[in-house]
């Protein structure tokens, strides 16, 4: 109990402050900053095991996020029949031969030794294989993006429900890890950093600019949910009675029947938006419980120990005979997939699926800010790291604008510094985040949370 | 004539304008390869260093505007630069100071200075949009072309216009005075070469009295004085936000690590490599083909390689491809 101290302590404190935003501006902020821990403490878990168990730098979190994001548009949408009619053969085909070119490549590297002509020979047939996909596809892309534009113009998905896209969000992302680990691993750390970096910029590209696929800039909007929804709620029988239970001390007070009733519907109205997102606050704390534990459990776990070694000194666990380059591409899968769960989450938790949104500073060094902040290597420090960061990138503008009005409050209202400061108030979270990262960096470069290791 | 004609075109829309954007992304690659190969660490603060310096050129530009100082012609702006390049090197230093010299002096992993510079770089973000605010801004004056291209179609009769900005010629000019000058000190004074004696071995460097301290100061002063006249250049020839200048980062990176990091002269020309390979690849070339070939033979498409959604895209596949099969860039860089 007593080592755990710091951690319970942390946590509470954490909690502490959503209840005081809870308190002090409105529960429906409060829980929204609280999904949104929730679901960056997913995200840090992923990189916390690449980077804090292995030590393997990925600055591509925003392509495994929109990826997770893609498959709950997949999983969820109904299929646009119409599309698949139109162009549906053209795309299938040329995905066979998408495969069929992988296949034959794969089949040379492997059966001919290296020499100029094969390398000549696998160009050709990439090149071939690509004029005659595009020869193929287009007339099939530019169908289906002709089906009913302004509504669907994509494929669409498989129609289920949407909770399925987390586990494939996680196979997305998985895969695509296990590609870029194939040719990228080997890197040294800072290359591999900026490799990754650009290869999450291209995910985007292809994300935001296949429309046939993903309606690209054009949104998809209105996906199923797995919770209910509010205006449903607000007319089911026992949501409003439960509403009136939880307020009965306020609405007795008040004596006049309609002046009650005007209460209670708004009491009702808000109610149920903060109901919806408390669903989603259960589905979330199941899935980063669920991922602790394993988590945890891995990390003290022989294979844990075997990847602290290898992080700690590449070299000597080579000639204990680990296999270092399997294990580091098992874990960037693994930590991918992670992120990939999140990216499906989020989207879940939207709605909507926007891949313009997708920018590297939130989305990939945020989460790095999260991970360090909050202690690399300790499961409950990440998860504390998405907490306390995503608090303050929320929370920095009420906090700013509170700054600055102390600091200039001897300035006249309409004075041209006070007001441009004010309007610049959103741009102090960026200050924030970079100010606690260079402190903790320097001052406590193990997080708020350090790492421990405990040998029995 | 034809053919003269497709000559045009594709000097109007592919040569000039990729030499210019090649020349502003050689800038700031040699500005990363610099600070890869003297600190020992890559620089995720690139792209705000750059919209730094250029920030502060954009408000000593603004203030010659307001007291009527111009420069003729020639944008303002150029009279700006120096007053630019003072204040972007000061806080470099400042920042080196307070933040990188730390790590340095106990020999921290390159990672993790890496990681500091991401802290930098929310830092600079935000002090640059405090100060200068978030959104679009042009700051070009002066005459705008060079050659018009109606002008250009009366003079020589061609049905093709070749319209040369007055910006392109400047970021060309400036560049290569730049890096001549920069190629000639690092090569030819006793400092340049005691850096690249850093660069190559530190210990050894150290060993034969060469001051550290000097070095780095010079580092940062050359590195400011890079970022700031490249970020300027971009600006005065597209516009200048923050944002667009964040993301510049990413293709300067590739340039830098396609010619070879810590190596100079391969970052110069990773630049051009980067700048040609993406606007190659995805120009329509429809109207080329229509130039040179028969009318009979003449394309329906627009015969575009690659959609021009696609442009950072290339770059990027480009870098990867160049760090799987050649590490060390195409002109040798540091062996990874």
């Amino acid at each position: 109990m007593r080592k755990n101290l710091n951690v319970i302590a942390a946590y509470s404190i954490m909690m502490g402050l959503i209840i005081l935003v809870g308190i002090f501006q409105s529960w429906n902020i409060a829980l929204s900053i609280f999904n949104l821990c929730l679901i960056s403490a997913v995200m840090t878990m992923g990189a916390n095991i690449q980077w804090g168990y292995a030590g393997l730098i990925n600055f591509g979190i925003m392509g495994f996020t929109a990826l997770g994001g893609l498959a709950a548009v997949l999983i969820s949408v109904d299929p646009v029949q119409e599309a698949w009619s139109a162009g549906g053969f053209n795309i299938i085909l040329s995905l066979f031969l998408i495969i069929a070119m992988v296949l034959a490549v794969r089949y040379i590297l492997k059966n001919y030794k290296k020499s100029k002509n094969r390398t000549y020979i696998v160009a050709a047939i990439i090149i071939l294989g690509i004029v005659i996909i595009r020869f193929i596809s287009e007339p099939g892309i530019e169908a289906i993006e002709g089906v009913n534009p302004a509504k669907t113009g994509f494929l669409g998905g498989l129609g289920l429900p949407i909770i399925f896209s987390w586990v494939v969000g996680a196979f997305f992302a998985g895969g695509l890890a296990f590609v870029i680990g194939k040719v990228a691993l080997g890197l040294r750390a800072d290359y591999l950093a900026i490799a990754t970096l650009l290869i999450s910029e291209i995910v985007i590209a292809i994300i935001k600019h296949e429309d046939w696929l993903t309606r690209g800039v054009k949104n998809v909007i209105g996906l199923k949910r797995p919770a209910p929804y509010e205006v449903n709620l607000q007319q089911t029988d026992w949501f409003i009675s439960l509403v009136e239970k939880f307020n009965s001390s306020k609405l007795n007070l008040i004596t006049d029947l309609t002046e009650r009733q005007a209460t209670l519907n708004q009491l009702v109205i808000e109610g149920s938006s903060v109901f919806v997102k408390l669903c989603y606050s259960g589905l979330f704390l199941i899935v980063v419980v669920i991922l602790l534990i394993l988590t945890q459990k891995a990390l003290y776990s022989p294979w844990g120990r075997m990847m602290r070694a290898i992080r700690d000194n590449e070299e000597a666990a080579n000639a204990m005979g680990k296999n270092v380059v399997k294990q580091h591409l098992l874990i960037f899968v693994l930590g991918s997939a992670i992120v990939g769960i999140a990216g499906a989450m989020l989207v879940t938790q939207d709605g909507l699926f926007t891949p313009g949104s997708y920018r590297p500073l939130r989305y990939t060094f945020l989460i790095w800010v999260m991970v360090i902040i909050g202690g690399s290597g300790n499961n409950f420090g990440a998860i504390l790291g998405g907490f306390v960061v995503w608090f303050l990138w929320i929370e920095a503008a009420p906090i700013g604008l509170y700054l600055v009005n102390l600091t200039t409050a001897g300035l006249d209202d309409t004075h041209f510094l006070k007001v441009h400061l004010i309007e610049s108030v959103p741009y102090f979270r960026f200050l924030m985040m970079g100010v606690g990262l260079l402190v903790i960096m320097r001052y406590r470069p193990k997080g708020i949370l350090p790492e421990k290791i405990e040998i029995k | 004539m034809d053919f003269v004609n497709a000559i045009i075109l594709l000097l109007n829309y592919i040569f000039v304008p990729a030499l210019a954007y090649g020349s502003q992304l050689a800038l700031g690659a040699i500005f990363v390869t610099l600070i890869y190969g003297i600190l020992r660490f890559a620089n995720f603060a690139t792209g705000d260093m750059m919209s730094f310096g250029t920030m502060f050129v954009i408000l000593f530009t603004f203030y010659f505007q307001s007291v009527g100082i111009s420069f003729g012609v020639l944008p303002t702006a150029l009279l700006a630069i120096p007053f630019g390049i003072i204040f972007m090197v000061g806080y470099m230093l400042i920042v080196d100071k307070l933040v990188f010299k730390y790590y340095r002096i106990n020999k921290s992993p390159p990672v993790q200075l890496a990681m500091v510079s991401i802290g930098v770089m929310f830092v600079t973000q935000a002090v640059v949009r405090i100060i200068i605010g978030p959104s679009d801004r042009r700051f070009f004056d002066g005459e705008k072309f060079l050659i018009k291209a109606g002008e250009f179609k009366e003079m020589t009769g061609l049905n093709e216009g070749l319209a040369i900005k007055s910006t392109q010629v400047i970021t060309i000019i400036v560049t290569l005075i730049l890096v001549s000058t920069l190629f000639w000190f690092l090569n030819k004074t006793k400092t340049g070469k005691s850096m690249r004696a850093y660069s190559d071995n530190e210990d050894l460097a150290l060993l034969s009295g060469i001051d550290p301290k000097k070095i780095v100061m010079i580092t940062w002063v050359i590195a400011g004085i890079l970022a700031t006249i490249g970020g300027a250049l971009y600006g005065l020839d597209k516009s200048f936000k923050p944002f667009t200048y964040f993301n510049n980062m990413l293709p300067i990176f590739a340039a830098a690590i396609v010619g070879g990091i810590g190596n100079p002269f391969g970052a110069f020309l990773g630049g051009y490599v980067i700048a040609f390979s993406e606007i190659l690849l995805t120009y329509a070339y429809r109207k080329f083909f229509m130039y040179v070939l028969p009318e009979s033979m003449e394309p329906d498409g627009l015969i575009q390689l690659l959609s021009t959604d696609y442009k950072f895209a290339v770059s990027f596949s480009i870098l990867v491809i160049v760090l799987l099969y050649r590490p060390s860039g195409i002109f040798k860089g540091k062996v990874l």
